[in-house]
């Protein structure tokens, strides 16, 4: 028997969690938990609930970290970002994903979370039963800060990114970045060499450390594509590499290529898609 | 305020996963090493914190005989001493939070327990919230922003849409996200005064894995044949044809 602990029942992630709990073999149970989100009094819950079963979770942030806090209660260990089980050995995600890792749980119960888009969501309308956790004392969300995103579309949401890296050569040569994303309704992002550098902030990065995004088209402008980079950017549709360099990493992980100086194509780029928008 | 960082020593990756002959962990031969991301932000935020309040910063590995450049690294940015559980084994998350926490126990009590949210190479989510349990501390993750005002630390937590906001009571254990801070470049002088300041190194013996890392892959299928679209500006009519096709322009 497998507890599956859901953010809700139609998110995603959760529902890819559902996935990988019936590939556990046997009954799966689905459970949410409701009120302000408090991790250890949300975990103390679920480990009510599961009795002696399995527990299983989101690879969310929010699902790793309800996971740990279930597997610290009960002193059992936590695989997080797990692409598949197979009795007591499993495979789970390193690197943001860039590198694998088979590993062999000694434990009479697992404690996993599925590692995002290794599994299929689960097509099951998930009926959850919904827990109520005893928050006296428990440490809890007291407030909520809206993001500020100035009215631009968000990283995470957008369906283009078009992106710079240390290629770009300075805070200002971003504008050239900007004026093609705003025609194309885009969202700017960057490296982390760019953040570190102070050019762009680190609400604009995309990596393993910054914003995963999934959009369809990724415009990767002077980034040379080191591992950090590309665990931020795997999940898009298709990726667009501009790089002066043809030897650069990022032509192996693109759909397309353009080979070239950034400074040059990307205002070349936005006049033409003024030109066709205008005929 | 007395605050602990713990960091952790991993490889700068570059471009290419390529692993040693027995699949055990990374070639490591032609790279250099440094700390998590999420860490050093937390070796910055706590230097800070004791720059305006005063106090003391301590920095703790757990890693090979190498990992006391990393610790040097962190003095560097100004921590004043380190804590070295030294061993060549990679360990599970499980025994590594108990190595810590028995570290711990064995220090003059900490304000503040500071982690990276995860490791940039293992990422196991765990290690700071394991901590906690084994001390009997609050413990808040995941943050982006960080105020220690009387006794009490307020915290923001990344989350999709915003930030999720905490109010908890010291000590606490906190564990941190790269953007928390932007990380100084450690000056001349203070690289030369690192090198003196106390590091206590100690011999850790690593018990069984529950966990037990087997061999490392390197995933397949990840490598793409490009469709070379043109060179320089003349390839722009091209991208903009690609561009419609995807239905994005």
């Amino acid at each position: 028997m497998t507890l599956v602990f859901l953010e809700g029942v139609d998110d995603e992630l959760s529902r890819q969690a559902v996935t990988l709990a019936e590939s556990l073999g046997g009954d799966v149970r689905a459970v949410t938990v409701d009120g302000p989100f408090a991790p250890a009094a949300w975990a103390a819950a679920i480990v009510d609930a599961a009795g002696g079963d399995d527990i299983v979770g989101p690879g969310s942030d929010r699902g790793n970290e309800v996971l740990a806090h279930v597997a610290a209660q009960l002193d059992l260990p936590f695989a997080a970002n797990v692409s598949e089980v197979r009795g007591d050995q499993l495979t789970r995600i390193r690197w943001g994903g860039t590198l694998l890792e088979e590993a062999r749980l000694h434990a009479d119960r697992k404690v996993l979370t599925a590692a995002p888009f290794a599994f299929v969501a689960s097509v099951d309308s998930t009926q959850a039963q919904v827990l109520a956790p005893n928050l006296d004392g428990a440490v809890a969300v007291v407030d909520h800060i809206a993001p500020d995103t100035g009215g631009k579309v968000s990283l995470a949401d957008a369906k283009v990114v078009v992106s710079g890296g240390r290629g770009v050569g300075s805070a200002e040569g971003f504008a050239i970045l900007e004026d093609l994303a705003a025609l194309l309704d885009a969202a700017v992002g960057c490296s982390r060499v760019v953040t570190s550098a102070g050019w762009r902030p680190h609400s604009d990065q995309v990596g393993q450390t910054g914003t995963k995004v999934s959009p369809d088209l990724y415009i990767a402008c002077g980034i040379s594509g080191a591992t950090q980079h590309i665990a931020g950017c795997k999940g898009a549709k298709a990726l667009l590499a501009i790089n002066a360099d043809r030897e650069a990493t990022i032509f192996a992980h693109a759909d397309y290529a353009v080979i070239g100086d950034l400074h040059e194509i990307v205002p070349a780029i936005a006049a033409e898609l003024r030109k066709v928008k205008g005929s | 305020m007395r605050i602990l960082v713990c960091v952790k020593r991993v490889p700068i990756t570059g471009g290419r996963m390529v692993l040693t002959a027995d699949a055990q962990a990374i070639e490591t031969k032609h790279l250099g090493f440094t700390i998590s991301p999420h860490e050093e932000c937390g070796v910055e935020e706590a230097v800070r914190i004791v720059e305006s309040a005063g106090g003391e910063v301590v920095v703790l590995t757990l890693g090979p005989e190498e990992a006391a450049e990393q610790i040097r690294d962190c003095m560097a940015i100004g921590a004043d001493r380190g804590i070295h559980l030294v061993s060549s084994e990679e360990w599970d998350a499980q025994a590594t939070a108990g190595a810590i926490a028995d570290a711990i126990r064995g220090e003059e009590p900490f304000d503040l327990i500071v982690f990276g949210n995860e490791s940039a190479d293992a990422g196991g989510y765990q290690v700071g919230i394991r901590v906690a349990y084994a001390l009997g501390l609050p413990v808040v993750t995941g943050l982006k922003g960080l105020t220690v005002d009387g006794g009490r630390a307020r915290c923001e937590q990344e989350v999709p849409g915003g930030r999720d906001v905490y109010d908890v009571a010291l000590p606490a254990v906190v564990t941190v996200k790269e953007g928390l801070n932007l990380p100084r470049y450690p000056s001349v002088p203070a690289k030369l005064r690192a090198k003196s300041k106390p590091l206590d190194a100690r011999p850790a013996e690593r018990p069984a894995s529950r966990l037990e890392k087997l061999r490392l892959v390197v995933p397949e299928g990840s490598r793409k044949q490009a469709e070379i679209l043109g060179e320089g500006p003349g390839a722009a009519p091209r991208v903009v044809e690609v561009m419609q096709q995807l239905g994005v322009a």
